[in-house]
């Protein structure tokens, strides 16, 4: 399906290279380079969210879908289910993407934060059989537009994430995933790679110092 | 709906990330939602880790999803109840932000309390087994006998204000206190004193918690 849905034209103003432009994300990511044109674009996937909002766009869904259900899905099986239970949970995170469609404020988080939360939301939900409280809404609310340099500024906070997380050791970096995804506390990463809960943790704090520092 | 320069004690770090790697228990969740809800620093340091979530989602090497899933979510979206438009305070105007609402059936007035002698009340707050969290009431001027804690406990403010031998606590105010903290809170003259309290089940608070207070792109 993907080549069908990679040449759909871009049906909001000139963002026309979203589709190449997010089909290459991760890899920009990966090798550590963010071109500047690229940072000065509102952010990948966010004209396929719009579809969503403004005509029900199911070829925008499905743009998503193909990129973002395999991810997904692969995060559920990170935090222990099955092929069969993380395809069913994906299937219903990407389902609650589009009924929560019009809540998505890309000034506040990008569309891989947003899709992470519905993720961890239903994971909590379906793992632990439990509510999970959210905060109350602000009152400027979803149907404020967003401020498009607000949507800019996160757009360069988030490259600069993720350039900063790409550029971890290794070993810290691969702690960190397991806090966020493994659905594990730092005593049971002990017990599963075998290092001391006093090595974890400091390997975690460095990181974190790190990410904290590189943000400045 | 309150200035978050009144707030000056905040969520830990630590605490942070574990709610948003969905770590925490359910009492913790709701503590950490309802302090939310009242400070804008938190809700900014939350979204920061969230944003790290979503990286890493991001950069996730992609598996294999069946043949017909796409299809199949599209089914899925047409039998799925649509999710209403959260308007920003459902429940009743009051002084619970809205995520203990939904706990409580309502604002202060509609707690059903349990009378604890003094004039002090409690109600429990039904969540998982893994923390039990409760409501507070204790009247303005009274003081709550000295106490120390078993595993961990986190107290957040909701009317009043009470001070104990590490500080004055007013509204939207979290305090942490494990073994080592003995206090006698007292509350403020003037007016009655609601806190929200959450405590762990003793001995599991350390594995469900990683502690890594450590400042983290809280900038």
């Amino acid at each position: 399906m993907g080549t069908i849905y990679a040449e759909e034209s871009g049906a909001i103003g000139p963002r026309v290279s979203y589709a190449a432009y997010a089909g290459r994300s991760t890899r920009v990511i990966g090798s550590g380079q963010v071109s500047v044109n690229e940072m000065l674009e509102q952010g990948p996937w966010i004209a396929q969210m719009e579809r969503i909002q403004i005509a029900q766009d199911q070829s925008a869904f499905a743009e998503l879908f193909q990129h973002f259900a395999p991810r997904v899905k692969a995060f559920l099986m990170k935090s222990g289910a099955n092929d069969t239970l993380a395809e069913e949970i994906a299937q219903e995170v990407m389902a609650t993407l589009w009924h929560k469609a019009h809540m998505f404020d890309p000034s506040r988080a990008s569309v891989a934060t947003w899709i992470f939360t519905i993720a961890r939301n239903r994971k909590i939900d379906a793992f632990r059989k439990q509510r999970r409280p959210e905060p109350e809404d602000l009152t400027w609310g979803p149907e404020a537009e967003p401020d498009q340099e607000d949507v800019l500024a996160l757009q360069q906070e988030t490259d600069k994430l993720a350039q900063a997380m790409s550029e971890l050791p290794q070993k810290q970096r691969e702690l960190v995933e397991r806090a966020y995804f493994g659905d594990l506390s730092h005593s049971e990463i002990a017990e599963e790679t075998g290092l001391p809960l006093g090595t974890i943790k400091s390997r975690i704090r460095l990181a974190l110092e790190r990410l904290r520092h590189t943000m400045k | 709906m309150m200035n978050m320069t009144d707030i000056k004690h905040h969520l830990t770090d630590d605490i942070l990330m574990s709610y948003s790697t969905g770590t925490l228990p359910e009492g913790f969740n709701l503590v950490v939602a309802t302090h939310i809800s009242m400070c804008d620093d938190c809700r900014a340091a939350a979204g920061s880790f969230d944003a790290v979530g979503g990286t890493m989602l991001a950069n996730q090497d992609a598996v294999t999803v069946s043949d017909g899933a796409l299809k199949a979510t599209l089914k899925l979206i047409g039998e799925m109840p649509k999710d209403p438009i959260k308007t920003t305070r459902t429940g009743k105007s009051g002084i619970f932000p809205t995520p203990l609402q939904d706990y409580v059936g309502g604002d202060k007035d509609d707690v059903q309390w349990r009378g604890l002698g003094m004039g002090m009340k409690q109600a429990v707050l039904n969540t998982s087994k893994e923390a039990s969290v409760r409501l507070l009431h204790i009247p303005a001027g009274a003081a709550m006998p000295n106490h120390s804690h078993k595993g961990t406990e986190m107290t957040l403010v909701l009317q009043g204000a009470y001070r104990d031998e590490e500080d004055r606590f007013g509204r939207g105010d979290i305090e942490f206190a494990d073994e080592d903290l003995h206090h006698t809170p007292v509350a403020e003259d003037g007016e009655d004193c609601i806190c929200l309290v959450v405590t762990d089940a003793p001995l599991k608070f350390s594995s469900l918690i990683p502690r890594i207070a450590q400042p983290f792109l809280r900038i």
